[in-house]
């Protein structure tokens, strides 16, 4: 395996020690860091007021970071608010489409803002109302979209001038499910296109299905940083191993339970279920000690603990009060 | 073309795009602009230069008198709709934008600097003054029971006119920047009203040495600058305040509002 390129200029964003104290000595994020590889999707996972906005804000020159710094293609967002700009697509947490324009006009407004020709406007506002299924609505008031239309327009305006970077604070929260599942699809289908993309989610799953790395977050701190898989092997140990072995003797998960210590085991029907720290070790083992008595098996699975569990370990609170 | 040439252009760009939005806007709802935009000078120039005359309670009490009312009527309702748009241009759409409707932040996050975005809403403004200017004008002549004399001085009202019409824009950024999205009601009450009522509309500034107090206050209105501007443009024979007062308090004021204006509107958009 080629070991990945993380030199400076591979990096779509870097967060150094960034730390925000609002007025009244309110420390919304006390020293967060992280950088995204280019074609990467990072995902901020926490819970209310845990500091995401806020951090957002500070990438997207909103937000005037008390101390640290945010480059964006090594630009720095303080010292160059404007050039950094051109680089950012924005999905702020609340909509903020334009109320007066039809939902077609968001798109090309947008794209002369940064630049565009009316004609690269037309054409790029065109495609993108096909690709995320707006087009019948075109020159609808935006007042007129639902929720999940007008999120997904709110996308669409922010890939509308092909940023370094799309930024999405809690994309989902408030959406149906089936548009939330609409939502994920464009996520996957720009990522695969290559967009590097940074979202912010209280959502488990949703960190879990679309991020190759979750930050969690919370007091205004990066708790921990890796993949989703990593991070539940790191700190929601137990992983259950679940096979189907039809037709094998009861007796059979005491013996296993001497053959294989550090697991608990259970054995319901023909479902057998074993918990344990470490599957990587285990998993060998077990297909061993099956082999060597004759016993088939079917349908085994390895589910690795949930990121509830990695949150839970991490803070010491569920991520849902 | 150096870098600071192309950023510059870059900048012009987005600026004049984030106009063109305004604009486009505008025309899109043209017939409630036009009636916003005349409403107000039609009734003060309809009830002070044809009803009043018409009814035996002109102005002035001679013929002679009342022409030269509704002459300097002109310039008035003129200068009030200029400063008017400001407002119903710049003041009451960023209320709204900055507050339940947050419509603004896409235009914030557009790759200019803040200043960049908060002098878009002035050339907006600036230019809703001047198509308001235009129609009240044109209105205001062909109203009047009486004849309206004016001799038109080019280079006054080709300097006044767009000077007024930027500081229009930059007062209505200041008043949007400042005023809380509750108090709305307070830009009419305590700005816009006592603005037009002691703006030197109905009567020119220089006839108020008979109250001297009243003379010197009413100098922090803008307004003042604006209607005694184009009265020195579009008529003689009525007096008004020197030149250097004129191009002064307008120039004075327009930068005054710039600086809290631009100032203001970053207050609003950044934390
Ligand atoms: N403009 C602001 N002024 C003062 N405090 C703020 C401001 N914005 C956010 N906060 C506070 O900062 C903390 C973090 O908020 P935020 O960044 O919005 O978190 P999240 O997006 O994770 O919910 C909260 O305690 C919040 O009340
Ligand atoms: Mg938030």
């Amino acid at each position: 395996m080629v070991a990945p390129d993380l030199g400076p200029q591979n990096l779509a964003i870097e967060v150094k020690d960034l730390v925000k104290t609002y007025p009244g000595s309110i420390a919304a994020v006390r020293g967060v860091s992280f950088s995204i590889p280019r074609g990467s999707v990072y995902g901020l996972l926490g819970p209310n007021g845990a500091g995401k906005t806020t951090t957002f804000g500070m990438i997207t020159t909103r937000v005037i970071p008390t101390s640290g710094t945010v480059l964006i293609n090594g630009i720095n967002v303080v010292a160059k608010p404007a050039q950094a700009k051109s680089f950012l697509g924005v999905v702020p947490q609340s909509n903020t489409l334009d109320r007066s324009p039809s939902v077609r006009e968001n798109l090309t407004f947008h794209g002369r803002y940064f630049g565009m020709t009316s004609k690269e406007a037309r054409t790029k506002a065109d495609q993108l109302l096909v690709q995320f299924r707006l087009q019948e609505r075109a020159a609808a008031p935006v007042g007129a979209l639902s929720g999940g239309m007008a999120q997904r327009l709110m996308v669409a305006r922010a890939v509308m001038h092909s940023p370094t970077i799309l930024v999405l604070d809690e994309p989902t929260t408030g959406l149906d499910p089936q548009s939330r599942l609409a939502l994920w699809e464009i996520l996957r289908e720009l990522n695969a296109a290559g967009q590097t993309i940074l979202l912010s989610t209280h959502y488990m799953d949703e960190a879990d299905e679309l991020c190759e790395k979750i930050a969690i977050m919370d007091h205004g701190q990066v708790l921990a940083l890796d993949t989703p898989a990593a991070l539940k092997r790191s700190y929601a140990k137990q992983a259950r191993i679940s096979l189907d072995l039809q037709g094998a003797d009861p007796g059979l998960a005491e013996m296993l339970a001497e053959a294989l210590p550090g697991t608990t085991i259970g054995f319901v029907g023909s479902q057998l279920t074993i918990s344990t720290d470490d599957p990587t070790d285990l998993l060998p083992m077990l297909v061993k000690e099956l082999v060597a008595m004759d016993i088939g098996y079917r349908n085994l699975s390895v589910r690795q603990g949930s990121l509830e569990s990695v949150f839970l370990a991490l803070t010491g609170r569920d991520l849902r009060e | 073309m150096s870098l600071a040439t192309a950023t510059r252009s870059h900048y012009t760009q987005t600026i004049w795009s984030l106009v063109v939005r305004d604009i486009r806007v505008l025309v899109s709802r043209w017939v409630m602009f036009l009636v916003r935009v005349i409403s107000q000078p039609i009734l003060i120039v309809f009830v002070l230069a044809y009803v009043f005359p018409k009814i035996g309670q002109g102005i002035g009490g001679n013929a002679a008198a009342e022409a030269k009312f509704s002459t300097l009527l002109v310039a008035g309702v003129v200068g009030i709709s200029i400063i008017t748009q400001g407002i119903q241009a710049v003041a009451l759409p960023l209320v709204q934008e900055f507050s339940f409707t947050r419509e603004i932040e896409d235009r914030v996050l557009a790759p200019v600097p803040i200043w960049g975005v908060a002098t878009a809403k002035i050339i907006s403004g600036a230019l809703q003054a001047l198509i308001a200017a235009l129609v009240v004008f044109i209105v205001s002549i062909f109203i009047p029971a009486t004849t309206v004399h004016l001799s038109v001085n080019w280079p006054l009202v080709l300097t006044i006119i767009p000077i007024a019409a930027v500081l229009s824009g930059a007062l209505g950024l200041a008043i949007g920047t400042i005023v809380p999205p509750t108090q709305v009601a307070f830009i009419f009450a305590i700005i816009l009203l006592p603005m037009t009522f002691l703006g030197a509309v109905y009567y020119p500034w220089t006839s108020l040495g008979t109250i001297p107090w009243l003379k010197w206050a009413v100098l922090i209105n803008p307004l003042i600058y604006i209607n005694e501007g184009l009265r020195a443009a579009l008529t003689t024979g009525i007096p008004h305040m020197n030149l250097y007062g004129v191009y002064g308090g307008l120039i004075g004021f327009f930068l005054l509002l710039v600086f809290i204006g631009i100032r203001g509107f970053k207050n609003r958009v950044i934390s």
